[in-house]
């Protein structure tokens, strides 16, 4: 207990006396962080544009007039039969048309007047399918819809441009994550040897007082611990910055992402994921600064 | 105390230091090792310090076969031997006090003891107004008696010297040879390799002179003839 009360005093005195070196080491590592931290949100912003994509409406049936409840929902058993992974087929009846319409537009009068003019309900009872922008369920659905077997009482059937739309995206997305991946790889790495090397540097300059340590008797254990502990506040201290220029950013970018992204809250993924988001910096910081710590002591503990 | 048995050691390729080295260390005796530059004086400290280990032959401390000491049990018998070298060896980040206070951290012992025990030492070797200096703000001098006060901190059993002279000039080499002296008094062994024959005259004590890496002389009041 009290090598351990020594050893976090040890290296706290020399964060203290080597303030250059200490906050060249936070430096470096406040970057890796942050260069985690922008692809984890990168990663939440794609996957939101990707599922806002995929949840729009792909196909709407509409039936004929007299369709009775019992056809529809047939077809909507058969299109769930044929194709199990749709993600969602709901059934809009001609009344529940109406008041969405009118729910919508109750403020426009010349909905109201146009339909008054109409007269009666104009809507037709509807199936408003999501197939999640898989090709192949789309496809099948399509060649329900289309089919002999429902001809009689499909009116007629919208594809939305969605189809198109989705490949062009997942192509991109595909793209975008494997070359981001990539490269978020080879900069992360390019980061942890910058960090290493600036660990090696500081520990390096310690080498003959490492050697000095170990001729007057001190145990490996001993020797080590400061440095160990030293990596961690440093990686602590890092994490810490980064959250905080996380915040600003999150902060700052939150308004300008919504304009592009509509419906998509920067800051509330930001909360929603702190946990996560401080699990990561924290792993980063502390892991990079303890475990580049650790190997390099160890090189100059062979005395 | 110490014993060196037919020591030899070869650095590769075919580089002889030391050759068939044997003599042996009582309990509180003070041995000059002398010879010229490059006679295998280091060698013979590092080889007590288990930095260096034999090619042929055995080197014991209390009964201990050194080179056969790994880890933890090595470290425990570095923490009976007091190092005193040329080049200080003393741990530049921190302060005079600190460096002291170090060893007895290594022994676990609690901070009253270690307040209590540094300044006596310090004081003990002049340096008791200089506590919160660093070392690199000190004189060459006042480095050696710092690198003295924690040699003997813990009350090791031997003391080993490795040219602790050789950067001082004659006022501060009588000061620390002195020290030395005042060491061996008091009953602690004292190894000293050095090439300055004066201090070695005037100590009168025993002498092993080491010439080419072979022990040419080994007399209990010696002199520095070579």
């Amino acid at each position: 207990m009290i090598n351990l009360k020594r050893a976090f005093s040890f290296a706290l005195t020399d964060f203290y006396r080597n303030k250059g070196i200490s906050v060249s080491a936070i430096f470096v590592l406040t970057l890796t962080s942050l260069l985690v931290t922008g692809l984890f949100l990168t990663h939440g912003v794609s996957s939101y544009l990707i599922d806002t994509i995929q949840n729009k409406i792909d196909i709407t049936a509409y039936f004929k007039e007299s369709t009775s409840e019992q056809d529809i929902l047939s077809v909507k058993d058969e299109i769930l039969a044929n194709a199990p992974n749709t993600k969602s087929i709901d059934y809009v009846s001609k009344e529940d048309a109406l008041s969405d319409f009118l729910q919508r537009h109750k403020e426009s009068e010349v909905f109201s007047k146009a339909l008054i003019e109409v007269g009666g309900n104009p809507f037709l009872p509807s199936l408003n399918i999501v197939t999640g922008g898989n090709t192949t369920q789309y496809e099948k659905i399509a060649e329900i819809l289309e089919g002999q077997q429902f001809e009689d009482i499909i009116e007629k059937v919208d594809f939305s441009e969605k189809k198109a739309t989705i490949d062009t995206i997942f192509s991109i997305t595909r793209s975008v994550n494997i070359v981001g991946l990539l490269l978020g790889l080879v900069f992360v790495f390019i980061a942890i040897s910058i960090v290493f090397n600036t660990i090696k540097l500081i520990i390096n300059t310690a080498k003959e007082e490492i050697n000095t340590m170990k001729i007057v008797g001190a145990s490996n254990w001993f020797i080590k611990a400061p440095f160990v502990i030293e990596g961690g506040i440093f990686g602590l201290i890092a994490s810490l910055v980064c959250l905080l220029l996380t915040v600003i950013a999150v902060l700052a970018l939150t308004r300008f992402i919504s304009v592009i992204l509509p419906g998509f809250s920067l800051v509330s993924y930001f909360f929603s994921n702190l946990f996560l988001i401080l699990l990561i910096q924290i792993a980063v910081g502390v892991g990079v600064g303890v475990v580049s710590s650790i190997i390099v002591v160890n090189r100059h503990l062979k005395v | 105390m110490i014993k060196f048995q037919n020591v030899t050691k070869i650095y590769p390729p075919s580089t002889t230091v030391l050759q068939e080295i044997s003599f042996e260390v009582k309990d509180g005796e003070f041995i000059s090792i002398v010879g010229k530059s490059g006679a295998g004086k280091t060698t013979l400290i590092r080889m007590i310090l288990g930095l260096e280990t034999p090619t042929s032959g055995e080197v014991f401390f209390r009964g201990q076969n050194i080179s056969s000491l790994e880890g933890d049990y090595l470290q425990d018998v570095r923490k009976k031997i007091g190092g005193i070298h040329q080049d200080y060896r003393l741990l530049l980040n921190k302060t005079v006090f600190e460096n002291v206070a170090y060893i007895l951290e290594v022994e676990g012992l609690d901070d009253i003891e270690i307040n209590s025990q540094v300044p006596k030492v310090l004081e003990a070797v002049g340096l008791s107004d200089k506590l919160n200096n660093f070392p690199e703000q000190l004189s060459g001098g006042e480095q050696q008696r710092l690198a003295v006060a924690r040699a003997i901190i813990n009350h090791p059993d031997v003391i080993i010297a490795d040219e602790p002279t050789g950067n001082l000039d004659p006022y501060n080499s009588y000061e620390v040879i002195s020290l030395l002296e005042k060491i061996n008094k008091v009953g602690k062994t004292v190894i000293l390799a050095t090439h300055d024959k004066e201090i070695v005259n005037k100590l009168g004590k025993r002498v092993i002179t080491l010439e080419e890496g072979r022990i040419i002389r080994d007399e209990s009041k010696g002199r520095f003839l070579i």
